[in-house]
């Protein structure tokens, strides 16, 4: 019974820290589970790096990486609010796609005026999505009408009216430039690029391409930022919970893990910055998922997401209106699909009626892999953005390689099983 | 002298913390209706656990002789298979499921997979017949009344041919006449040579039915008593063994002016709209006091408290709650917190608690306001409340880090109420505060309860114990089928003060 069972200690944050070693070791096992998946993604990555003799780590490749699974991850980081609550949203690929055919329709076919400028009609589509969520959320959250049945039939309906909008079979491009700097832009470099290595000129004067080094000064000078930042906030934390007598983790394991991380983001930056500076789609995507672990981790509403998730009944009674907790969840991922549709746009230059296509799966694949639980309450969101970098790289690692299409499908879903796996042996043994 | 069919020797079961039976003696002769009584908590569902192979063979220590062998149940699979057949008070029928297919449910009549109808519902009109059941076998199990369930449990049980019946508090839910018939059945049943077991509280059903009667009290056996040292008094004397005193801690009630005042309150079910299930209730609380809602199972507190929270429970809810003599909206569960009403459910796992998320989060989670500005939760301030009131409710845990999945029940029930108290309610509404918990735990909320009161807060206490409501409150209202039929001070209540009452006012309604 276990009910009964006696107090097992729980590999959590101790709160004494007089404990030693104990709490030390117990730290360090913590640690290793929260880091497990990020540890995973460097393995994986090594391992395409030696398998494509050293393209995945090349500047260019790395920006492609990012151009290409961005949209899976901005759905992802809505997924998995809506998987945390304990529901699920088939229908995300499907609005995307509808999204992207409304926003080419908006910007080519419709004469529309100075309303399809590309600023005026993302703001539109980013509503339209919000209503979709909404649409579909209202269902969900006050007619208790279950969501895998809500958003599949939303799967249909939305992929059906992208095609009927495109004509049929059609696509409609091409997008205006200033639009498709969402997906395929760079950051302008307001502080001007540093040559450190002049590109090596050939025999009839040009230079070859590729050669040489210069950096994107202010992607190096962003970079260093969001590093500081990231190493003074995790210090003045620990600073704080430290004078609450929380700390538990000892600082030599925090230093390494401050070093190895901001180390991990400056080669990151580095290689960036050499080639045409950060992507302008890394960049929205930083921003999102920043503000999606403040959410989670620090805001009353993230909180109550979870806590629905764990137990519903209780979250009512515990005074949390769950019916429109449940629709701002939706309406949040209707919004954020309609993003990820405009990013699949953007990038492809033009609206096609397979756009987003399956990518639903894709989406849910990342949040399972990033440790979510399908029962709902469980999950976080460095680990579906981890999750869906893993997919990605697996992705774009395998197509170098000139793995099948076919067999990179398998290997993928032999990664999600597994991944799943073990966190279900991991919780059984805890 | 009839033989032994059922002897238990020694049996000892300890649970981590708790030992939940020390060296249990019983001993059932063929043929006899046996009871076992005792007080909730002391063991006797533990001891019928242990008997049915629910905690299997090498989890307890003892001895189990079934017929003249010593037996080492895996599982209730073993038990069945010899004949020991345990009705629990949860039945196990599937709702939506036939009475025939619920009563050989993993047991069908069939070839190759292929069932054979006619003959599932040949023998189950068959086995209704023996238990009286007038149902026809196609009936769903939704659509008959909880007394009709019980004896299709009991008929399931017949199917598999008992030789050992066990009831675990058959007429807890039941109604009079369907206890009645009841114990008809089980003394029917030993006139066709049947041995039983029966788990009960009622004393007058014991008195009426059984030839044997085993008291338990804290894990231990106390007695066995024949039949004809079998008297009310007697067993009681035997069950508590020791004076109320020393269960509850001492207070001195400071009572103030009343705070809440409900007003005509009544309430339909919510899927059987035509029901009234809260008929006119109207109480009151003070500052101060502590107030106890006695009842049967069923008598319809719970639905009250909850359509009072927020209008939880039930559709068509009409009444009115004075705080402080001024009408307020108790509409939707934040309106009522905001207004100073908790409710502390009877059912923790189901209603109270994130059983996957740790005591901090748990504990904050009724008023996270109060750990917050704009939205944004303070982590420190939130740590410190929670350690706070891990220290204030002593919930034993090795942080607040620690899930509340992994917690005993009696620490899971502290990390509610510290939910409750952390929204800090002038009026405390706990439902079943000590359903489930050991006797220690037990007294920790009790004394809980009373701090609470001392510090001025209004408490309502809905409890099926009556001991414990006499041992607690200052005033107990009394509720049956719905309806408010007695109010006593706890000083010249008594148990059967408030039996009467129930019986009262059932007489009132046949007439």
């Amino acid at each position: 019974m276990s009910t009964e069972s006696a107090p097992a200690p729980q590999s959590g944050v101790a709160e004494d820290v007089k404990q030693g070693p104990r709490v030390a070791v117990s730290a360090l096992t913590t640690n290793l589970r929260e880091y497990g998946l990020i540890i995973a993604l460097i393995v994986i990555m090594l391992f395409f790096q030696y398998t494509t003799s050293g393209t995945l780590f090349k500047p260019v490749n790395l920006s492609n990486l990012v151009q290409q699974n961005s949209f899976i991850i901005v759905m992802a980081l809505g997924m998995l609010l809506v998987i945390v609550a304990g529901y699920i949203d088939l229908s995300v690929g499907s609005v995307a796609g509808f999204i992207g055919a409304l926003a080419a329709m908006m910007m080519v076919i419709w004469p529309l005026g100075i309303f399809s400028n590309p600023l005026v009609v993302s703001i539109v589509c980013l509503i339209v999505g919000a209503l979709i969520g909404a649409a579909q959320g209202y269902w969900i959250a006050y007619h208790r009408i279950p969501s895998f049945i809500v958003t599949l039939a939303g799967m249909l309906i939305f992929r059906g009216i992208c095609q009927a909008l495109l004509g049929g079979g059609s696509s409609v491009g091409p997008l205006p430039d200033s639009f498709k700097a969402l997906s395929s832009g760079f950051i302008p470099d307001v502080i001007g690029p540093l040559t450190l290595i002049p590109p090596t000129v050939n025999a009839a004067g040009k230079t070859i391409v590729g050669s040489g080094l210069t950096l994107h000064m202010t992607t190096i000078v962003l970079g260093l930022i969001a590093v500081l930042a990231y190493a003074y906030f995790g210090f003045r934390t620990r600073r704080k919970r430290e004078r609450h007598g929380y700390e538990a983790e000892p600082f030599p394991l925090f230093v390494i893990k401050t070093l190895v991380g901001s180390a991990l983001a400056l080669f990151l930056v580095f290689q960036f910055a050499s080639y045409r500076g950060l992507p302008v789609v890394l960049l929205v995507m930083g921003v999102l998922i920043s503000l999606f672990v403040f959410v989670t981790k620090r805001m009353t509403i993230g909180r109550r997401i979870y806590a629905m998730g764990g137990n519903a009944k209780a979250a009512q009674l515990s005074g949390i209106n769950t019916e429109r907790l449940t629709l701002l969840v939706f309406i949040n991922m209707g919004v954020l699909s309609a993003l990820g549709g405009l990013i699949i746009a953007a990038r492809l230059g033009q609206a096609v009626p397979a756009a987003g296509l399956g990518s639903e799966l894709d989406v849910i694949a990342a949040v399972f892999i990033g440790g979510a639980s399908a029962m709902g309450g469980v999950g976080q969101v460095i680990g579906a953005v981890v999750g869906g970098f893993i997919m990605g790289v697996m992705n774009n690692g395998m197509s170098i390689m000139g793995v099948n299409v076919d067999w990179q499908q398998v290997v993928k879903g032999l990664v999600l099983l597994g991944a799943v796996i073990f966190d279900v042996y991991n919780k059984n043994k805890a | 002298m009839a033989s032994t069919i059922l002897e238990m020797r020694d049996i000892t079961k300890t649970f981590p913390g708790v030992k939940a039976l020390s060296n249990v003696n019983l001993s059932v002769e063929e043929g006899e209706i046996h009871a076992i009584v005792g007080e909730n908590g002391a063991g006797k569902s533990t001891l019928m656990k242990v008997l049915s192979g629910v905690y299997p063979s090498g989890t307890y220590d003892g001895q189990i002789i079934f017929r003249g062998q010593e037996c080492h149940f895996k599982g209730i699979h073993d038990s069945e298979h010899i004949g020991i057949v345990i009705i629990h008070q949860e039945l196990a029928l599937v709702p939506m499921l036939s009475i025939a297919e619920n009563i050989f449910l993993g047991n069908e009549h069939a070839t190759y997979g292929v069932i054979d109808w006619d003959a599932n519902e040949t023998r189950t009109a068959a086995l209704l017949k023996k238990v009286g059941l007038k149902e026809d076998p196609k009936t769903l199990i939704t659509n008959i009344g909880v007394g009709k369930q019980q004896l299709v449990e009991i008929a399931k049980a017949l199917s598999k041919e008992v030789k050992l019946l066990i009831l675990d508090e058959p007429t807890a839910s039941l109604s009079e006449k369907d206890s009645q018939a009841l114990l008809d059945l089980l003394l029917e049943f030993k006139r066709q040579g049947m041995t039983s077991i029966l788990i009960s509280h009622k004393l007058n059903e014991v008195n009426r039915v059984a030839d044997k009667v085993t008291v338990i009290r804290d894990g231990r056996t106390i007695e066995t008593l024949p039949r004809k040292d079998i008297s009310e008094d007697r067993i009681i004397t035997s069950m508590v063994g020791r004076s109320l005193d020393d269960r509850y801690p001492p207070r001195e009630p400071q009572i103030g002016e009343v705070i809440f005042e409900v007003k005509d309150w009544s309430v339909y079910h919510p899927i059987h709209a035509e029901r009234q299930v809260i008929k006119n209730v109207s109480l009151n609380v003070r500052k101060g006091e502590v107030v106890g809602i006695a009842g049967l199972m069923g008598a319809g507190r719970t639905e009250f408290a909850m359509s009072l929270f927020g209008r939880s429970y039930g559709r068509h809810i009409t009444g009115e709650v004075l705080h402080r003599g001024k009408p307020v909206d108790l509409s939707t569960v934040s309106r009522a917190v905001a207004n100073g009403i908790a409710y502390v459910t009877e059912d923790r796992k189901t209603y109270g608690l994130n059983l996957i998320d740790h005591i901090k989060h748990n504990v904050t989670l009724a008023n996270l306001g109060g750990v917050s500005s704009r939205g944004v939760i303070d982590d420190m301030r939130e740590m410190s409340v929670a350690n706070d009131y891990r220290k204030k409710t002593n919930i034993r845990a090795s942080s607040v880090y620690q899930l509340t999945g992994n917690l005993s029940g009696g620490n899971q029930q502290k990390v509610v109420l510290s939910k409750w108290l952390f929204a800090d309610p002038e009026l405390l509404i706990l439902d079943e505060p000590t359903r489930g918990i050991d006797v220690g735990a037990k007294y920790e909320i009790y004394t809980i309860i009373a701090r609470l009161a001392a510090e001025g807060k209004a408490i309502i206490v809905i409890s099926s114990e009556m001991p414990e409501l006499l041992g607690i409150t200052d005033r107990i209202y009394v509720m049956n089928e719905g309806r408010i039929v007695g109010e006593m001070a706890a000083s010249d209540a008594s148990q059967e003060k408030i039996m009467r009452a129930i019986v009262r006012g059932e007489g009132k309604k046949a007439s």
